[in-house]
């Protein structure tokens, strides 16, 4: 990853590239909250950050992640904050007033969806919606390489627009592997930066708020110009085709395009999008009302009449059709009788694969797609028993759950679960949840459960999601008196997401003790047990069920993957 | 090239030696894994692009030209991506799936040749726990195995030095036997 060798090509994940790409670009200070499939992004920092001179934080939290980074960012540092979708969620609402205040030091925000749910439980979110919602410029890499080089280019946005951007990728590109032509690495001699105090541009008070709004937008306007004319949108030339047919894509679907266009032997222009917001709306709008024209053939103007425009466009994109959206407003006034299709044969579940894609382009430009033998069996129905994920053996969640079989009749009990290993007790042979949504939302839920019934509950967190989003959703139930039995399932780190450190993990020096939270809020039905010790496990069970107020177990016991 | 196995058996360690050892002979390579929950002892799928002008990092349905199996009911769950030119090159072993009724050898050999007649059936866990003491470095032996019978574009010596960068040092000789047993063996 460090390797200095200009020119070389190196094998990286597309996730290592964006690592590789921000060292290129002089990056000083990086945090991170882990989630696949982004990750090893933060992963890789905490194995080289110190060999590379880069300050690197695993944070409490997303939310707590870009604040640390704004506040490098306001300190003149070059900043890079990772996430997973949701993560961009639990910061929300720290990003919208960023992109007002804009960025001192420049910062790049990576972002990384998972469509299909490979790795999320929760749901299926296509967070380029958020690029609309607070104006953030974002660019969709498709491959490593472009990871690499859209990372320096938001670094260079950045820092001439003085506004955080954000890369969006996917399962599919974070975690596609090929060779990655390399640069240099620029170190920097120091990450001390200084806060110059500038109110004017870092309080979001009104009425200067709505200043910002303006100001906002304005840059978005020279953005947009400079979108224009930026490489990463590319039109392949017009090549002599089937007249009147073009393709619109962006990030992976590009890739599954180009392969379409190879199997099937056409040659159809293709305009592909790098920048996701602000759009290129000229040179979309140009890509539609041009007349299909030969290589080297000079443009005539006068010829680009109505009935030569482009008759029907293709609009490959994942997940909900944004893209699709704008060209139809776009064409409106470029090319009213251009024909859209894209959500009619490219479905808006799920991700996209690349024979999904040769079926489309097939389709929309009415070719013969030869029907392999293979398509038989692929028909054919076999029986093969599922494999579900399970808890590895020897694994401390195993004895918890045995404990719980003991300690009640399943049937009588509602079971709360939340976002991590242990979520796999929703899945057979332990089926033991009846509600899973999103970080730290069990004891929320809990909570109401617990106010609208006189039914017995037990729910269950793990340490690190504790931390992450279940303190809050701790005092609420004290605050608001319910109880339920919460059990906090410590193994002493971030087990399913690779390992992570996290602040309650026995490896930190400075770090927090759980009981330590749960007594300070005050509760006093607290018990710390080893689940290995069944009875007792049993008996703190069974006597905190019958509790007035809310108890909780800390059931700790390290995760089996741990090397100590 | 597919390869298929259950969580845990390596399958990316084996990724960065095959993309290692194309690039040391400046093929081009293009892989798809899949992290995090799927890791969890389920099904994993990861895949594997060879040669000129490759995009998609997926392999399409019906177009594996191989489908390296660590474990068999996993290499038949890959039929959607096979076709009767796919060679099937499978460990001899099944992974039983908790609680359920498995599919038998038999049965799952029976389905293969369905598809198609290309399928070698290895008993590399076997061979490795035998001549070697460890099952683990079953996956290293047939992907050693693969590049032997030119099953994949990527020459024997290759799979070798990649096997020298990725692996750490303490495995090192464990790796580099299995890859002499593939040798010897093939
Ligand atoms: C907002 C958000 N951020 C990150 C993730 C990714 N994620 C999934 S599981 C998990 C780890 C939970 O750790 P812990 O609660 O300690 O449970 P363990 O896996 O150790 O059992 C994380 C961070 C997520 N699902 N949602």
């Amino acid at each position: 990853m460090l390797l200095n060798k200009p020119g070389k090509k190196i094998i990286l994940l597309g996730n290592e590239a964006i690592v590789r790409g921000a060292l290129e670009a002089g990056v000083q200070f990086v945090s991170t909250y882990p989630g696949t499939p982004a990750s090893d992004i933060g992963d890789t920092f905490f194995r080289i950050g110190k060999s590379a001179g880069v300050y690197f934080e695993y944070s409490t939290n997303e939310k707590v992640a870009l604040e640390a980074g704004v506040g490098a960012s306001f300190s003149g540092l070059k900043t890079l904050v990772a996430m997973k979708d949701f993560g961009l969620n639990v910061c929300l609402d720290a990003l919208g007033p960023f992109v007002y205040t804009g960025s001192k030091g420049p910062t790049v925000i990576i972002v990384a969806d998972d469509p299909s749910c490979h790795s999320s439980a929760q749901w299926e979110e296509g967070t380029r919606a958020i690029s609309y919602l607070t104006h953030i410029p974002t660019l969709e890499p498709a491959d490593p390489q472009e990871c690499k080089e859209f990372t320096k280019l938001a670094f260079q946005i950045s820092e001439r627009f003085k506004i955080p951007v954000m890369i969006r990728t996917t399962t599919r590109v974070a975690h596609q592997r090929a060779p990655v032509r390399i640069s240099n690495i620029e170190y920097r001699i120091s990450n001390k930066g200084r806060f110059v105090k500038d109110p004017r541009r870092f309080v979001t008070l009104p009425p200067r708020v709505m200043e910002m709004k303006k100001e906002l937008l304005e840059k978005i306007e020279k953005i947009q110009t400079f979108s224009e004319h930026s490489k990463i949108n590319q039109i392949n030339r017009f090549p002599k085709s089937i007249s009147g047919t073009g393709i619109i894509t962006s990030g992976i679907g590009y890739l599954y395009v180009k392969e379409a266009l190879k199997d099937l032997n056409l040659n159809l222009p293709v305009l592909k999008l790098g920048f996701f917001y602000p759009l290129p709306e000229k040179k979309i709008k140009d890509f539609i009302s041009r007349a299909p024209r030969q290589r080297g053939e000079a443009r005539d103007e006068s010829k680009a009449l109505s009935d030569q425009k482009l008759k029907k466009v293709l609009i490959v994109e994942e997940l909900e059709p944004y893209l699709e959206k704008e060209v139809e407003r776009l064409a409106k006034e470029a090319n009213c009788k251009l024909k859209i299709t894209g959500k009619e044969l490219i479905s808006e579940v799920g991700e996209l694969k690349p024979e999904i894609i040769t079926l489309a382009i097939a389709k929309f430009a009415n070719c013969k797609l030869k029907i392999e033998n293979s398509l038989k069996i692929r028909n054919w129905k076999l029986k093969i028993p599922k494999r579900f994920p399970q808890l590895c053996p020897g694994c401390p969640y195993w004895f918890v759950f045995s404990a719980i079989k003991k300690a009640v009749d399943p049937e009588k009990v509602v079971f709360g679960g939340d976002i991590g290993c242990y979520m796999l007790f929703g899945l057979p042979p332990l089926k033991i949840q009846d509600f899973l949504s999103c970080m730290g939302s069990s004891l929320g839920i809990a909570h109401g459960v617990k106010k609208a019934t006189d039914q017995k509950l037990i729910t269950f967190i793990g340490d690190g999601t504790f931390f992450h989003a279940g303190i809050p959703a701790l005092i609420n139930t004290i605050y608001n008196k319910s109880n339920p039995l919460i059990i906090i399932l410590d193994n002493g780190t971030t087990a399913m997401t690779g390992h992570q450190p996290h602040p309650g993990a026995p490896a930190t020096p400075n770090g927090i003790r759980i009981e330590n939270v749960v007594k300070g809020c005050g509760v006093k039905n607290l018990r710390v047990i080893d689940p290995i010790n069944q009875k007792e496990f049993v008996a703190a069970v069974k006597e905190f069920l019958n509790k007035k107020e809310v108890s909780v177990i800390i059931a700790r016991r390290p995760c089996v993957q741990i090397k100590r | 090239m597919l390869l298929v196995g259950t969580g845990g058996q390596g399958q990316i360690t084996l990724l960065q030696i095959l993309s290692e050892a194309a690039l040391i002979e400046e093929k081009e390579i293009k892989t798809s894994e899949l992290h995090g929950l799927s890791q969890r002892g389920g099904s994993v799928e990861v895949h594997i692009r060879f040669g000129k002008e490759i995009y998609s990092p997926l392999i399409s349905q019906g177009k594996a030209d191989l489908v390296l199996g660590l474990e068999m009911q996993e290499a038949l769950r890959a039929y959607p991506l096979a076709s009767p030119k796919t060679t099937f090159l499978v460990n001899r072993q099944i992974v039983p799936i908790p609680l359920v009724k498995n599919l038998t050898e038999e049965e799952v050999l029976k389905n293969l040749k369905k598809i198609s007649k290309n399928v070698i059936l290895v008993p590399a866990s076997e061979i490795c726990k035998k001549e070697l003491g460890k099952e683990v470095v079953a996956g290293i032996y047939l992907i050693s195995l693969a590049a032997f019978k030119k099953l994949i574009p990527i020459k024997p010596a290759s799979i070798l030095k990649a096997v020298k960068k990725i692996i750490p040092s303490r495995y090192l000789k464990l790796n580099i036997d299995s890859f002499n047993l593939a040798a010897k063996l093939s």
